[in-house]
């Protein structure tokens, strides 16, 4: 090809080799003579810093210099790659449309803490309506569309569930002959996952034996009330349990403090025990260098003559307009963020949408439709008084044709509920009445709730997508995303499979008054598939190491590139890629771009 | 729908009786009723954002009921109060929502739930660590992961 190699100095084919040459500038870090020097086709050499930029992060070059890496999200993948990148000494920068969070603010230091739930600590950016939240038109959906944007992305707001995809969900269609394999194995991933749960944190019993072996750093959580509930039913009936892997610290950890039970720990944990990536990665990867500007939204990638990204336009703090060029491109803005920037992207030379030569971006989105039923024991749960989840099970993980469908479901156990949720939800459901019964219903459902919730696996299917709305905009006036989704036949049948099982559960446990959710209609935590990995650029959009067919020096590491969904919680594979592919990036330093 | 940020004197008004017909007080549990005077000024000063939704409950609760919701009769009363949340949906429900959740941080209430009087952080909760040789059947049964090729 014909631009030079970008890491030419630095890059001897493997990670072991990667010495950056040093490079002294005033006021600044080091960075990589390559990155300082080197002329790229049909743009001119990169200037010394002349003056800094104050930021968030530390002092760094200025605004027009071309940055060596810009990642574009500081999510659970944004923050891994730019930790893992932090090492090569490039220029690497990331810009995040959210800003810090201030944990003295979170929802459980103040006494309305569950009443923020239903605004400004919504799960959906549609309720929350933040200035950094972008809005979702999910109105084709049954599912809504949950995330968080801010420094730590959705880590900020998730349940710190930490399963891993099986190796079984990397090739469904040689074992199953449904959707397809993934370009990558378990193995691939192995020592990704491991780096990954010791920076994330996790607790957890090593020795589940129907899950991939893991080895958590921590002690798993407090088995708790509602553990014992749990593990007795599901021991009459002689079904799988085992105790989760969470990213809840249960010691003190990495400068983190121990869990001390605050309640449900969805919308972030003021006491930092839960992992999110503000305060996990990103100290580290700023301490090596990365730089991270806040409330900078990006509006579109924009390319070269030569087909290369070459930077980003993006708003600034200030809603100021400006264009960062950059050498590489990486996109860690999930599976609905992803899609709607390369669509966003559109230009001449790519009129359908940056990398979407397949046709593909934005297409199989999978959620994992959520069956979640419900019920009334006897006995205390622990109700708000611990993390939400504790346990899974893994039963029904796995192919059993004679259940009446394919694949299956993991299953994560549910503790309780605080008691405005409680109310809240019971009175909507019909088993709370108004009038003078209510104080004596509600003294008998609150404190007592258990839950059953299947994650089940969501198929690719090509109708189900993100494309661009031709109304709604966000608060810079950038087209927002567009959902259409249904649930397939398939996945309704595994819900109700499940349904029955958390029921035949519920009724061992000897509770009552059960409900269901089905789906979890604001359940839509999980965005995959819609910029998916392969090794055809005609049925894929990155190939398997995480670069776009397209665009060579773009690359894309968040959940759009999962190929299939499994049955559990994502993050943790989420991450685990990210990491992959920014390792796979530092052993093709030389030639990155071939 | 009202477009107005804070609620008439008349809304007020159905918003107090429509409280009370969700939660009444009672002598038995020692609880006041959802249109007790501190929880109703909790409700009015913690609207915020949900205030145009609630207004246009309000709204459709005064069209249903023809006059204050006070003033009818009893029954009359039930009857419109069964048609506001059966139609009265998003809006209605939200509400609903308001009223529970402030009733239920409040410390009368709470107290008589056997609650604490504190949020979350930074006391927290102490959880019993359990039994987990419950966990033994499952180790014996064993299992394995399924293969990949």
């Amino acid at each position: 090809m014909a631009r030079a190699p970008l890491f030419l100095a630095s890059g001897r084919g493997d990670t072991n080799g990667l010495r950056p040459a040093k490079c002294d500038i005033p006021g600044s870090r080091l960075y990589s003579a390559a990155a300082l020097t080197l002329s790229f086709a049909g743009r001119a050499v990169r200037e010394r810093p002349n003056r800094p930029v104050s930021g968030e992060g530390e002092d760094k070059v200025a605004m027009k210099d071309p940055v060596d890496v810009l990642i574009i999200g500081a999510g659970a993948s944004g923050a891994a790659v730019a930790w893992s990148l932090a090492e090569t000494k490039m220029h690497v920068l990331c810009l995040e449309q959210g800003g810090w969070m201030n944990p003295a603010e979170y929802p459980s230091t103040g006494r309305d803490w569950e009443a923020k739930f239903y605004g400004e600590w919504s799960s959906s950016p549609n309720v929350r309506g933040r200035p950094e939240d972008y809005p979702i038109n999910d109105d084709n959906s049954p599912i809504k569309v949950v995330n968080y944007n801010a420094v730590g992305g959705s880590t900020v707001m998730y349940t710190a569930h930490w399963p891993r995809l099986h190796p079984s969900d990397f090739k469904v269609k040689t074992l199953d002959g449904v959707a397809d394999d993934w370009p990558i194995d378990y193995d691939a991933l192995t020592p990704f996952f491991e780096e990954n749960d010791r920076m994330m944190g996790t607790s957890g019993l090593s020795g589940d034996p129907l899950s991939p072996l893991t080895h958590p750093p921590m002690p798993q959580q407090p088995m708790g009330l509602s553990g014992a509930i749990i593990g007795k039913a599901m021991n009459k009936l002689g079904w799988h349990w085992w105790p989760s892997d969470t990213t809840v610290a249960t010691t003190d950890y990495e400068g983190r403090a121990r869990c001390i039970n605050l309640g449900h720990c969805t919308p972030a944990c003021a006491q930092g025990a839960k992992s999110s990536t503000d305060i996990t990665y990103w100290p580290h990867a700023i301490r090596a260098g990365v730089e991270l500007r806040t409330r900078c939204r990006v509006r579109e990638i924009t390319t070269d003559e030569n087909g290369m990204a070459s930077g980003v336009v993006y708003y600034d703090k200030d809603g100021v307009e400006q264009f960062q060029p950059a050498h590489v491109v990486i996109i860690a803005c999930n599976g609905v963020g992803t899609p709607r920037l390369l669509l966003n992207s559109a230009s001449g030379r790519f009129p359908n949408g940056l990398a979407n030569s397949s046709g593909l971006v934005g297409k199989n989105l999978m959620f994992h439709p959520y069956a979640q039923i419900y019920g009334y024991v006897k006995e205390a749960t622990d109700s708000n008084r611990a993390p939400p989840t504790c346990l899974w099970s893994k039963e029904w993980y796995d192919t059993d044709l004679s259940r009446g469908f394919v694949r299956g479901y993991g299953v994560q156990f549910v503790r309780g509920a605080g008691p405005v949720f409680e109310a809240v939800v019971s009175e909507q459901k019909g088993i709370l009445p108004w009038g003078e019964d209510h104080h004596r219903v509600f003294r008998k459902l609150n404190g007592h709730r258990l839950g059953f919730s299947a994650i089940c696996e969501d198929l690719p299917e090509e109708h189900n997508r993100v494309t661009l709305d031709p109304v709604l905009k966000d608060s810079h006036g950038i087209p927002a995303p567009k959902i259409d989704y249904t649930i397939s036949e398939n996945s309704r049948k595994m819900m109700e499979h499940a349904l029955a099982r958390g029921r035949e559960f519920l009724e061992t446990a000897g509770a009552s008054d059960i409900c269901v959710n089905s789906p979890i209609p604001w359940g839509g935590w999980h965005l995959l598939g819609t910029a998916r990995m392969g090794t055809d650029p005609a049925r894929s959009v990155v190939n398997e190491w995480g670069r776009t067919h397209d665009v060579k020096n773009l690359f894309i590491v968040d959940g759009s590139i999962f190929v299939t969904s499994g049955g559990v919680n994502p993050t943790s594979t989420i991450q685990a890629l990210a990491l992959y592919i920014a390792d796979q990036m530092k052993q093709r330093l030389a030639n990155l771009f071939d | 729908m009202s477009e107005q940020m804070t609620l008439t004197p008349r809304q007020r008004q159905d918003l107090r009786t429509i409280a009370a017909m969700i939660i009444p007080s009672s002598e038995e549990y020692r609880v006041p009723g959802a249109d007790d005077e501190i929880i109703q000024a909790d409700i009015l000063a913690t609207l915020g954002r949900d205030t145009r939704l609630v207004a246009a409950a309000l709204d459709h609760l005064a069209r249903l009921a023809g006059m204050p919701l006070a003033d009818l009769e009893p029954a009359a009363r039930d009857s419109v109060a069964q048609q506001f949340r059966s139609s009265g949906g998003g809006a209605a429900a939200t509400l609903v929502r308001v009223v529970l959740q402030c009733y239920y941080r409040d410390d009368r209430v709470l107290r008589s739930l056997g609650l604490e009087l504190r949020a979350p952080f930074p006391k927290g909760h102490v959880l019993p660590d359990g039994d987990w040789s419950l966990l033994d059947p499952v180790r014996a049964r064993a299992g394995t992961l399924r293969r990949a090729p």
